[in-house]
């Protein structure tokens, strides 16, 4: 996925990876070091929160505590790669995308994630996959990562009942 | 994560939970960065009307909640007791109830009268957040208080905190000493006894008659603003007299065994409580406080807005 991202840009220059909170981070962190050994270089990392874009505020009821978002103060004519771990209805993705644009207007917003599992409820792609699950709506696919979860990997397992 | 939510209105910390504090303290915290960026706005409360009622005279608080506001999104209009019907003579219920039926989501009250905030929650089926009501209580004042002392020394727990002068008046020290127990600080309070409630001594509050005995104490003063409009009753012997005997000065401040962190809700009477080179010294963290209340307030609001109760109570189970 890292040498993706370079091809994908044609090099580092301007480049800027958002990790959307929480996996995202870690992952974006992940890819920036991997691209800063193989090109000598230092890729810039940043971190978004997107629950206060969510268009579902009325109706969620409880939310995680809102994440922090360390984002430069202008990302005019950046390029942008928006990483996250799993790529499902496309709403986190809008919601960031609205989020960048209040920093500024960058001259490419990619989208880079680890699992695409299909389900889209809006018109939005991946440019980087990392792996395609087409998981069905009753499942739900967690991505594990050992800063967090304690261990690595990807599980698929029945949504808990809601409600 | 499932978190605590909060209710329907936020009357007081009196009836938080230490969770639900945290959970505001904690919702406050990644807020902080809205205000810093260039366009300080995002769109968690679009489309939600807000009315700031206000039935005293406010600066800090009132523009503090309009910027939270603004920052969320929200759509607000300001209601002052003069130049309103309320210079008519129209009840509290009325005004609310009219505005009401003019479809709005939440109301931000400031009363003169304990219990205004309760009272009006009671009768209107919108949102109510209590901007200070009497003397009972002004629960953002004691959240930024909690957010500004945390920002300092971490958790509260064992922390030493006194608060300062009259707190017989002071709905802002009802507001910090539930908060400050709840979230396991030691409390304080130091000012002449015609200035304490009378039940002072039950409620688990150490008592200080002396400020040199408080600032020898304690890690953190909060310093409360002698109420003068409030003063029709001979509390004190004269302003020169309290601030000889009760005024945070520098030099009784150097002689602590330690720094102190200084707060002060505002508005300061210089030369009196407080004087201008504490207030303006290396451990003000004054402005600081002023900064975190809108945080505060974004945090109250947006916990408010979102998710409706009965939503929460079936997550839960």
């Amino acid at each position: 996925m890292a040498d993706e991202v370079v091809e994908l840009f044609s090099g580092t220059d301007d480049l800027i990876l958002v990790g959307i909170q929480r996996r995202g981070v870690q992952l974006a962190e992940r890819i920036a070091a991997y691209i800063d050994e193989r090109e000598g270089v230092r890729v810039e990392r940043a971190a978004l929160d997107i629950t206060l874009y969510r268009d579902d505020l009325q109706t969620i009821g409880p939310r995680p505590v809102v994440g922090k978002t360390s984002l430069p103060l202008s990302l005019d004519d950046r390029k942008v790669v928006i990483v996250d771990d799993v790529l499902y209805t496309g709403r986190t993705v809008r919601a960031a995308m609205d989020e960048l644009a209040d920093f500024g207007r960058p001259s490419r917003i990619a989208l880079a994630v680890l699992v695409d599992r299909g389900g889209r409820e809006l018109p939005i792609h991946a440019d980087i996959v990392g792996k395609v699950v087409q998981a069905a709506s009753h499942l739900r696919v967690d991505v594990l990562i050992s800063d967090l979860d304690g261990e690595e990997g990807v599980v698929i397992v029945p949504r808990e009942e809601e409600g | 994560m499932i978190g605590p939510v909060l209710g329907k209105d936020l009357l007081g910390l009196e009836e938080l939970s230490a969770e639900q504090i945290r959970l505001i303290l904690d919702t406050a915290g990644p807020l902080k960065e809205i205000s810093e960026r260039t366009i300080k706005k995002v769109p968690a409360l679009r489309g939600m009307t807000i009315v700031n009622l206000f039935f005293e005279a406010s600066t800090r608080t009132r523009i503090s909640f309009e910027f939270a506001e603004k920052r969320l999104s929200a759509d607000t209009v300001n209601v002052a007791s003069t130049g309103s019907s309320v210079s008519k003579g129209e009840t509290l219920v009325d005004t609310a109830r009219n505005l009401e039926a003019m479809r709005i989501d939440m109301v931000v009250i400031r009363h003169g009268a304990s219990g205004a905030a309760r009272f009006l929650a009671d009768r209107i089926e919108s949102k109510v957040v209590n901007a200070g009501d009497g003397t009972h209580e002004h629960p953002t004042q004691g959240l930024l208080d909690l957010l500004t002392l945390r920002d300092r020394f971490g958790d509260l727990k064992g922390r030493r905190v006194c608060i300062c002068g009259d707190v017989l008046h002071s709905r802002v020290a009802r507001s910090n000493l539930w908060g400050l127990k709840k979230l396991g600080a030691e409390v304080a309070v130091c000012g002449p006894r015609s200035l304490l409630p009378n039940a002072i001594d039950e409620m688990g509050v150490q008592v200080f008659d002396r400020i040199e005995a408080a600032i020898e104490w304690a890690e953190a003063l909060n310093i409360l603003r002698l109420q003068l409009e409030r003063m029709q009753g001979g509390y004190i012997p004269s302003l020169r007299e309290y601030n000889r005997v009760f005024g945070v000065t520098r030099e009784r401040l150097e002689r602590a065994p330690r720094d102190i962190v200084i707060m002060h809700p505002g508005p300061m009477n210089r030369g009196v409580e407080i004087d201008s080179d504490v207030a303006d010294g290396p451990h003000s963290v004054i402005l600081d406080q002023v900064t975190n209340g809108v945080a505060i307030r974004m945090a109250v609001l947006y916990l408010l807005a979102g998710g409706r109760p009965e939503l929460a109570e079936a997550a839960k189970g």
